[in-house]
């Protein structure tokens, strides 16, 4: 979705990202037909400088995937993904290390994204060292120093190992770590999901704060409609591998117009008594389809409340609805 | 005017995003590792009882009064006594039994410890590398293990015994041929599963180079596994190279070793059965220690404890 | 919640306290949980990570580790579930109290079909035929809304998705038609789309067959749609204790009061959370007085010494609280500290 008023180039251009697994089931011989679990599966969005950009869906929806296919995690089976305009599907490794300044990530389960066998001044340092090695130790120790206090970590936990942090703490290492080379954009997938309420909050605060001061566009993935909402100014909802509905967060939040968007919405327990049990709820019936054998036409319809006939015909492409959104779905 | 309560300091809103230091000294993983090791009594008395093996078989023979292959005349199979400080008794030609344990022990246990650090490192190499390459490699690899597995190694030492000799370092070699493959097949399981941690994930998105991922994050996490499983090697490298040595195809005369010596010991056990005992209680002892210092070790790295 | 209670009421937990001896020390998981539990009614402890919730339940169904030691009470009609023979406890487990878990797929056995596993409950406690069981598994199945019932029921576990398993573990759950139903986190392994269908279903189930819940959550949203009273932990200990309504919207703890302001909300528009300062607290390690000390924004000296008396809130005789600051105070440094950071008061 392009500002029509703004020249600047996107930072991030995907267009029809599509990621797939082989599959290998039971009773499949050598010359059968091969199965592909598509994960991804035809994706289009723009990242600008400086916004934040959220990603929700639940489990099985991909968006897992999509953000390690935008740096080379996983492979990209078709689709464009330009980053600073430089088209990267098929990149070899020196564009993709060049780019690995300009990107970062920040991952879910905070212990398990540090190595246990490194101190936090390793852990930290370590982008320093693959892309600053010119740097003398007293800088280099400086830089690490500097970052850690920025997250509000203190300086004599410099020599500790991960396993003596509580998650938060952990969270804040690697926070430090993506930030230390100032990247221009950070993926952070899930970064609050494994974590007490109570710290949940210091994160999203501390990732604010830090966004403002050093100008960075986040991509932040989560299932959470409620923690999206403090972070993000567009939010993109996906569903079995494909976005449904892309949109400024007020309107989405307001006025959500697609189905699944205002099912999660609704879905969503909310801390206050009164509300919660005055609520009517859009229940979705059944489960996720297969990701394999994914449904014909709309792949939300088989749990759609409003689906017709005609929802199994053709995949709905992402409609421009309003300025400011864009929603797959033929009802509008 | 502050409306808190008068006692509280202004520090309240600032120690809104920071945080309490913990206090507590760093606790290295190791030194964790070591402590719990500690506390296991099985562990650290073997290892106290493995050190007394050791210390005894390097400087025993130095202290002692007689050589390991010289004959005393007027103590031909003697049972313990201490007559001529024949502590442990003779052989049948003479030779101090307990000067021949100690020195057969020297050339057991170095023989055993070359062999085992021979198999683990190409078992590390290997595994490692048929972990982290994946795919037709890896395959391949293993495939190679698995027929090294099929072999009967009695008949491959028997047939390299005869077309080499028996010269100590091909002793060596042989053992080291058919030990490998264990520590291949852990080292490439535990590389699989280190692979796809979020942390060597985290490593791939900064951007840092293979060979850096690999020396920095797969290899130190791979040592709790390789420390454990040298443990359990050396006992098992030991007692093949009794075997071959009690089958003949080992270390040859002059030099000795628990399985020779055992040999020698079987023949004349009805007779006398110190001759057999000493060398067999040496050897049982030796490698029930480096089994209880294994179990000690895979106890105290053990993952679900960090 | 105390005061007002039927006369005879079905679950009586006084003192309740759990301690686990380690290489470390005694760990005090649990330190003194009391509440009277009503028919039909249902009661929602919320706390964080090791605050104590999973423990004070597993310690009521005589499920502790080996390591694991509970004293108290646990007055289950009159009798005591903690000093109870194994042979009488099992009686009542899964009979008369029965409890569903977190994860559904740890849950259940994957070597047995889910008939099996259902029918082995109603063959052991009621006494049926096989066939019988069969039958009665089947209905309740139809109660937990699983399509297909009769044919889903020779399934294994690993067949069915997340929400279909926690259903099937409900069902196991309710075969008995126990009086009292404990569930430990029993969303928070599922989307919120499928949370949202198993919450409907606890509410629906609990206005047909009457069960008192006992629901443990870390999450405030399923709490406000589900439970009549709170109780809310911290360090093992009850911070505060009352009716869904004075928690929720008069809450007189700092904790809570953090709490609430900390999630993030839908309806908000755009202002910023409050943030608790620190982490979790070191369950090795708690300090003499009040566990949330280190934290809380408004701490008086001798909060870190003496432990708060749980007692009932000078405004609300149904709420009891922990507190060393009267409600004024707490509601007064909550607002000062709110206006602060510009969230909405």
């Amino acid at each position: 979705m392009s500002d029509a008023h703004s020249t600047s180039r996107p930072i991030l251009e995907v267009r029809n990202l599509k990621v797939q697994f082989q599959v290998r089931g039971e009773g499949q011989w050598p010359w059968s037909p091969k199965r592909f679990l598509k994960a991804v599966d035809g994706v289009s969005f723009d990242l600008r400088a400086g916004e934040t950009l959220g990603i929700v869906g639940e489990s099985g929806c991909g968006k897992s995937t999509l953000a390690r296919a935008l740096i080379d995690l996983v492979p990209i089976a078709d689709g464009s993904v330009r980053w600073q305009g430089d088209e990267m599907r098929g990149a070899g490794p020196e564009a993709w290390q060049a780019k690995r300044k300009v990107v970062q990530m920040i991952f879910q389960d905070p212990l398990a994204s540090l190595d246990p066998r490194m101190t936090v001044a390793q852990i930290i340092g370590e982008p320093l060292r693959t892309h600053c090695p010119e740097l003398s130790a007293a800088e280099h120790n400086e830089r690490v120093l500097a970052m850690m206090l920025r997250v509000g970590l203190t300086a004599q936990q410099i020599n500790r190992y991960p396993h003596e942090f509580s998650g938060g703490q952990c969270q804040r290492i690697g926070i430090a770590r993506a930030l230390i080379l100032k990247p221009q954009v950070v993926i952070c997938d899930e970064p609050v999901s494994a974590l007490d309420v109570s710290i949940q909050a210091q994160i999203i605060n501390l990732l604010k704060e830090l966004q403002a001061e050093m100008g960075l566009a986040l991509i932040f993935i989560a299932h959470d409609l409620a923690v999206v909402k403090h972070i993000s100014q567009r939010v993109m909802v996906m569903y079995l591998g494909r976005a449904m509905e892309i949109a400024q967060k007020h309107a989405l939040y307001d006025s959500p117009r697609h189905p699944y968007t205002q099912a999660l919405l609704s879905a969503i327990p909310v801390p206050d008594p009164k509300i919660e049990r005055a609520k009517t709820l859009q229940l979705l019936q059944g489960d996720l389809p297969s990701a394999i054998n994914q449904p014909s036409g709309c792949v939300f319809r088989t749990r759609c409340p409003k689906a017709v006939e005609e929802c199994a015909k053709n995949i709905p492409a992402l409609r421009r609805i309003s300025e400011q959104s864009e929603s797959a779905c033929i009802l509008g | 005017m502050n409306p808190l309560t008068p006692s509280k300091n202004d520090g309240l809103v600032q120690g809104l995003s920071r945080l309490p230091d913990p206090g507590s000294p760093p606790r290295n993983l190791w030194a964790d590792a070591r402590t719990r090791f500690f506390r296991n009594k099985a562990a650290v008395i073997s290892l106290v009882v493995l050190s007394t093996i050791i210390l005894a078989c390097a400087i025993g023979p130095l202290l002692l009064p007689h050589a390991f292959d010289t004959a005393d005349w007027d103590a031909m199979s003697l049972g313990p006594s201490f007559k001529n400080a024949h502590f442990w008794g003779t052989d049948e030609a003479g030779r101090d039994l307990l000067v021949r344990c100690l020195v057969g022990g020297r050339i057991s246990l170095m023989v055993g410890l070359m062999a085992t650090f021979a198999s683990v490192t190409v078992g590390i190499a290997w595994g490692a590398v048929a972990g982290f390459v994946g795919g037709k490699v890896d395959a391949f690899m293993m495939r190679i293990v698995d027929m090294m597995y099929a072999i009967p190694y009695l008949l491959i030492a028997i047939l390299l015994v005869t077309i080499l000799g028996r010269e100590f370092y091909l002793v060596v070699i042989t053992i080291t041929v058919f030990s490998w493959m264990d520590m291949a097949r852990i080292v490439r399981g535990q590389t699989l599963s280190l692979r796809s941690r979020e942390y060597v994930e985290a490593a791939h998105s900064i951007g840092v180079p293979i060979h850096r991922i690999i020396t920095t994050h797969i290899v130190p996490n791979l040592l709790g596994v390789v420390v454990i499983y040298t443990t359990v090697t050396v006992p098992g490298v030991i007692l093949t190279e009794s075997v071959l040595s009690f089958l003949g195809l080992g270390i040859q005369e002059p030099m000795t070793s628990w399985g020779v010596l055992i040999e020698d010991g079987t023949k004349v056990m009805e007779v006398s059965p110190w001759i057999l005992l000493f060398p067999a209680a040496m050897l049982s002892i030796t490698l029930y220690c480096f089994n209880f210092i294994g179990d000690g070790m895979r106890d105290a790295l053990d993952p679900k404890d960090r | 919640m105390n005061m007002n209670t039927t006369s005879n009421p079905l679950m009586q937990v006084s003192q309740l306290a759990v301690q686990f001896e380690t290489p470390d020390g005694v760990i005090n998981a649990v330190n003194g949980i009391t509440f009277t539990l009503d028919r039909g009614k249902t009661l929602g402890i919320v706390g964080e990570s090791g605050s104590g919730k999973s423990q004070s339940v597993l310690a009521m169904m005589g499920l502790l580790a080996t390591n694991g030691r509970a004293t108290g009470q646990v007055l289950y009609q009159g009798q005591d579930l903690i000093s109870m023979p194994t042979a009488d406890l099992n009686r009542i487990r899964g009979n008369r109290v029965a409890m569903i878990f977190q994860d559904p797929m740890t849950s259940l056995n994957p070597y047995l079909t889910v008939e099996r596993q259902m029918t082995e409950v109603l063959e052991l406690h009621k006494g049926l035929s096989r066939r019988e069981a069969r039958v009665r598994a089947i209905q309740t199945l139809d109660a937990v809304k699983m399509p297909e019932a009769a044919r889903r029921i020779n399934m294994y576990p690993h067949e069915f998705s997340g929400g279909m398993r926690q259903r099937v573990m409900i069902a196991m759950a309710l075969l008995c038609e126990p009086d009292v139903l404990i569930a430990d986190e029993p969303t928070t392994a599922l989307d919120v789309t499928v949370q949202a269908q198993i919450l409907v279903l606890m509410r629906e189930l609990q206005r047909d067959f009457g069960t008192a819940i006992v629901l443990i959550t870390h999450d405030l949203g399923v709490v406000a749609g589900l439970c009549n009273e709170v109780m809310v932990l911290y360090g093992g200990q009850v911070m505060e204790q009352g009716s869904a309504e004075a928690i929720f919207y008069r809450p007189s703890h700092p904790y809570t009061a953090g709490l609430l302001a900390a999630v993030p909300r839908l309806e908000d528009g755009d202002a910023p959370m409050l943030a608790i300062p620190g982490a979790p607290p070191n369950m090795a390690r708690l300090p003499a007085g009040c566990p949330f000390t280190d934290r809380c924004a408004m701490a008086l000296p001798q909060c870190g010494v003496e432990r708060p008396a749980f007692a009932a809130s000078a405004h609300d005789a149904d709420v009891l609280r922990a507190c060393h600051l009267g409600i004024e105070d707490v509601t007064r440094n909550l607002q000062y500290l709110k206006s602060q950071l510009g969230v909405a008061t």
